[in-house]
This record gives structure tokens, sequence and C-alpha cells, in this order.
């Protein structure tokens, strides 16, 4: 995780023409054991997603497309195939290391917000800093940007059932970005809100994908949602539909 | 010296595990009421604890003579063998004995059972010289050696019966019956005792019955015998030398003694009642069985409860073997503010205790608590702990929880108690 990079300055933005992408899936597979049944999720997807990209991911239920999204997120390990992010390869990396590297390089923002009931909105943005050997002013200051940064640095001292469906996910997106990684992964992020939230929140994930360079992954159901992305990858029973293009 | 920056810097700066504090106690805040009660619970539990440990402490310790300027010689077998007069002549000369005194439980009641009080049969002139503690005017110390029928009383019996000097106060025997059959003892009060300190005035709960009319009245064959001889001696460093030697004096005779401190003789009032220690530790054990399972099931709830919260944590970056850190030290949190606030109540309760019951919350006791306090946290901790570090963070944010093998063995435990009690057994099972 750096510690020093300030969360208000764009620092990759506009790098998605670098030559490797951030994101390299290779006839990537998981299949699930179901009893004595082998149940295959996902059958041999290829995808780039390059550096400053803004995918979505649609598709049915059952698709496979929040499967695909946990994978690269490196919050399950795929059952064959190749999976590098930044040019790691998750698989190989044991339980401790592979939460070290999710700290480091993903931010993570879900459907239901899951915050901290107890934690105020600044605690709730500290969390993923405590793993980091930043003192304590140094983890309130940055958790302080990234909450201007979602405009709720008047909202530092509420906790989360102080505040409406919409706030607690910019609360949640403060806390994905308040480590500075690479990648954020969102499951569903606009999923438990209306539409004129649902599209501040998506306003919001654009321009840090275009004002800092963010890459950004998105499952959703919502084809207003996807509008939002730089592009949409379908899948249907574990199968990429279409080709990717930019 | 540091300018005010590096100051603030270091104020600031944080040891690992107390960076993790706020997190911790977040989850214990996270049901107030859920952990107000086991806290509530738990202290209730050390509060026992300390005190029944004080008490085990105080039994279990071996013969002390420290600071004991008294000791009570008895027969060897019990103090209810009486002891034949013609031996106290021979303790006086044992070198570093000041006076000898002898003294027999009368067993009295006095208008009913439920307000029994102590008394002891006694020569007075003995008495006062070996208990120098008791404070009265001459006159009455006059009266008392020269009435047969005479009584004292200390001044806390006297303002509880409102009895004043020349009060006959008739007491019922349930050990000693007169010549004549009859039960009751009819005795003169000629004085009321005060204690030299507020110490000797809390103790002052207690009557001296002059021993000629009891000597006389009582049964031909039981006269002559005292109960106990009470020796005062002039260094209490030399207590436990001249306890061995008054026991030698009459080992292999037909009267063998046990000679003790005071305080030991008083504890052995107790014991005769049974085995203290097996009773303490059977309560103690039966209070914490208790506790477990409350704590037990409060702690895996309150981890079911958070499983995804969990998850989450792990998606941050959490390592499996921090979070089950975090949910131990939760219930290593819990014990411990239970333990802390339990052991200071008892400690609190042992302070304003009668001097009587002197028992005290030492360094064995806090021992005890903090040696609890560990085995607590692991039996109610670690089942969680583990749950929470075999947690699949894909499963976990699903809603797709999982119990580790002694969660399910507690919760079955739970259930099958739950049934064998007739209650509660559909709340168990859908905990």
């Amino acid at each position: 995780m750096s510690d020093s990079a300030p969360l208000a300055h764009p620092t990759i933005a506009g790098s998605a023409a670098q030559s490797r992408p951030l994101v390299e899936i290779r006839a990537l597979t998981k299949a699930y054991e179901r009893g004595k049944q082998r149940v295959e999720v996902l059958h041999g997807i290829d995808l780039d997603i390059p550096q400053g990209d803004f995918v979505a991911l649609m598709g049915p239920s059952g698709s496979g497309k929040t499967t695909l999204l946990n994978l690269i997120g490196g919050l399950d390990s795929p059952s064959d195939g190749q999976l590098l992010v930044a040019g790691v390869s998750i698989d190989d990396l044991d339980g401790d290391a592979l939460a070290a590297w999710r700290a480091d390089t993903v931010g993570f923002i879900f459907q239901s917000y899951n915050l901290m009931p107890v934690l105020s909105a600044q605690k709730n943005v500290e969390l993923p800093l405590l793993l980091s050997d930043m003192s304590a002013s140094e983890r309130s200051k940055r958790a302080r940007i990234a909450l201007d940064l979602v405009g709720l640095g008047d909202r530092a001292r509420h906790k989360p059932n102080e505040l409406s469906g919409g706030q607690q996910q910019r609360v949640a997106i403060a806390r994905a970005l308040v480590s500075d990684p690479l990648l954020l992964i969102c499951d569903e992020p606009t999923g438990d809100l209306d539409r004129h939230t649902a599209d501040e929140v998506l306003t919001m994930l654009q321009r840090l994908n275009r004002d800092f360079g963010k890459t950004i992954v998105m499952v959703t159901h919502d084809p207003k949602a996807a509008e939002y992305a730089n592009r949409t990858v379908h899948l249907d029973k574990g199968t990429l539909v279409d080709t990717p293009t930019h | 010296m540091p300018n005010e920056c590096m100051l603030n810097e270091c104020m600031h700066d944080e040891g690992m595990p107390m960076r993790y504090l706020g997190l911790i106690l977040s989850g214990l805040l996270r049901k107030k009421l859920r952990t107000g009660l086991t806290l509530v619970s738990l202290i209730a539990a050390f509060t026992l604890l300390g005190l029944l440990q004080a008490v085990n402490s105080l039994f279990g310790g071996a013969a002390d003579f420290l600071g004991a300027n008294r000791l009570i010689t008895q027969a060897s077998t019990s103090f209810t063998q009486p002891l034949p007069m013609r031996m106290l002549p021979q303790l006086e000369p044992i070198p570093g004995v000041i006076a000898v005194s002898h003294s027999q439980f009368f067993g009295g009641t006095y208008q009913d059972a439920r307000s029994f009080f102590p008394q002891f049969a006694v020569n007075p002139q003995l008495l006062r010289d070996t208990y120098p503690e008791w404070v009265m005017p001459e006159d009455n110390w006059r009266q008392f050696i020269s009435t047969r029928d005479g009584a004292i009383v200390g001044r806390t019996l006297a303002d509880q019966f409102g009895w004043k000097v020349g009060d006959i106060v008739p007491l019922n025997s349930f050990i000693w019956t007169k010549s004549d059959g009859s039960r009751t003892w009819e005795w003169r009060i000629v004085g009321i005792f005060d204690g030299k300190d507020e110490e000797w005035n809390e103790r002052a709960g207690l009557m001296y019955l002059n021993f000629g009319q009891f000597d006389e009245a009582r049964t031909a064959g039981a006269r002559g015998l005292a109960g106990v001889f009470i020796v005062r001696i002039d260094d209490p460093n030399e207590a436990g030398r001249i306890a061995a030697q008054i026991d030698a004096k009459f080992d292999n005779s037909s009267d063998e003694t046990k000679t003790q401190s005071e305080q030991e003789f008083q504890l052995g009032f107790i014991r005769q009642f049974g085995d203290i220690g097996l009773i303490v530790n059977l309560i103690t054990a039966a209070v914490f069985f208790s506790i477990l399972f409350l704590t037990g099931v409060s702690m895996s709830q309150a981890v079911r409860e958070r499983i995804p919260e969990l998850a989450v944590l792990k998606c941050l970056g959490f390592t499996d073997r921090l979070v089950m850190w975090l949910v131990l030290a939760e219930a290593f949190a819990l014990c411990l503010i239970g333990a802390l606030l339990g052991m200071l109540l008892a400690s609190a309760v042992t302070l304003v205790l009668p001097p009587e019951f002197p028992v005290t919350t030492d360094l064995q006791v806090w021992a005890i608590a903090g040696v609890s306090v560990v085995v607590l946290t692991l039996a109610v901790g670690l089942p969680p702990a583990l749950t929470a570090q075999r947690l699949k963070i894909v499963d976990a944010l699903a809603g797709r929880g999982d119990e580790s093998i002694l969660e399910r063995a507690l919760h079955r435990a739970m259930s099958s108690i739950a049934r064998i009690s007739g209650r509660g057994g559909n709340e168990t099972e859908a905990a």
C-alpha cells in the first residue's frame, strides 16, 4: 500500500495505453464441487482490462459475473487458467500474501455497503489503513481526504445508520479509495439505491476513473449503470458472449 | 529535548495491539444490551470467585502464627473434647507465657434460637489477664469476680437487647444440663465491657459467664473440665515455638493437645461443617460452568451476526490470523473487564466484612482470577475465533457462514441442557 501517494492527485490517468493490461485473463475456469458433482461456472474466459479502464460486467443471474469479479479481486481462486493482475499471478499467492496483495492493490465496493455499524464514517474509512504502518494522525488525515473526495467531509463523525443509502455507499467508496489501490472492484454498487442517488454514485465512479486513473470493474444488472463505463462485457452461462471492445 | 511536532507525532504513535483497540471495542458495543448482560454475569461470577477463593485461601493456608499473641490449646481430637482443669498450672511456667485462662463454650439461646450470640464460661480474673483488650470499670470487674452467677456483656450485645447492669438474663443451653435436670440458666449482668479500640469494639458481641455457677451447677461428671485454654504470650515471634512446646508437654498422655493461633482456632469452628475447600471449589466450578455457556453462546452469536463484516475485513486485507486474533481479543476484553470489576467488587466486600471474617483477596486470589480469565477467554473465544479464521470471504459475503466443530458442540450441549430443563429449547436451537 502506498502510504505517501496523495489521493487527490491524478496518478495514472490516461495510462490505458500502457503496453501491458492491468488485468490479464487467459482460459480462466472456475468450478465448484457440489457433493460428487463438479459444476463449472466459468468456461475458459479470456479478457484483458487495461490500466485506467472502466469495465461493466453484465449478464443474467447465474452467468458467473460475480464469480469473475471475485476472482479478479483475489477473493476466490481459479480452478484453471491464468489470472494476472498488475503482473502478479494471484493464484500463486498464499493466504497472507494474498491478503497483503488485496490491501495494496484492490478496493472493494459492495451492493449493501458493508460498513461497520458501530464505527463512524471516518473510522470506517480508516479501516484499511490499520494494516499500514501509518500513525493515527496520518490515518485520520488520509481518511479525511478520502471523505472530502466523496463529498462527505462534514459527515465524518456520523455512524452509518445516521447516513442515507447514497451517503453510506459514498463512505464505502472512500474506504475503497483510501489506500490508493490500482483497481476498484464494484459488485452492484447501485443495486440498493434509487435512480437519482445511483446516478450520483456512478458519476463519482466515472470521475475516479477519468480524473484519478482508477481502473474499475463493475458488475451490474442495470444497463443505465453500464452506460457510465467505458465498455461493457457480457457474460452468459460462464462464457463471454461478445468480444470486448474499447 | 523533543520539539512540539515530534511530541505530537509520538502521542499519535501506538503499538500494534492498540491500533485495533477501537475495532475490538466496536465489536463489543455492537449489541450493548447483550454485552451489558454478559458483563453483569461475568462480574457476578468473578465477585463470587474472588470471595470464595478468598475464603478458600483462608482455610487452605498452613497454620499461621504470625503476629499471634494468644494461643488456644484444645484437645488434639476436637475442640468439643474437654481438657482437665489440672493442666492449667502446667502451662503457666512455659517460658514466654504471660497468663493462661480457660474457656468453655456455653451454647445458650436467649428468647429464641435465632437470636444466637456466643457465650463462654470463664474465670473472671484469668479472662482479664488474658484479654486486656476488654475494657470495663474496676468496680464491674470486681463484681464479676465475686458474683458466682455474674455475667458481663459486650456493649454491642447490650445495645442490641437493651440490657443494663442488674438485669437477669435466662439462657437455655443446648449443651449443658444443670444437676437438677434443667437447661435454663439465669445470669445476672454485672458489667458491660468495651473494646480497647474500634476493631475490638466491633468484636464486642459476646457474653462471658462466671465459671463459678457454671461448674457448680452442671452435672457432676462434667465438673472440673475446661473447654480450651487460652495462653497469652509475650512475643508473637515465639508463638510457633511455644505452641510446639505445649503440645510436646502433653504428647502421649491421655489428654494430647493441639495448640494454634486464635484465628486458626476460629477457622476450625467453621471447618467442622465440612471440607470447606471442596465446597468452595464446587460452587466456583458450577458458577463458572454456567458463565462459560452464557458467555460462549453470546460470543458465538456476536461473531455469527458479524460474519459479513468479518468477510469485509478480509477483503480489505486483514489476514485470517489477524481476524482470529481480533475475535479472541474481543472475548479477552470482555472477560478481562468482567474479571476486573468483579474482583474489585469482591475486594470492596472483604473490606467491609467484620473482623470475624478475615478474608482478603490477596495475590493468590488475583492470580486465580487471572488464570480464570485466560481459561475463560480460550473456552468462549476460541470456537468463534476459529470460525472467523476459517471464514471463506466469498461464502461469507453471500451469507453462507460456517460453524467450527467446537461451536457446533457448544450449541448441541446448550440445546441438550435447554431440553432437559424444559425451557428455551427453541431459542437455543435458533441461536
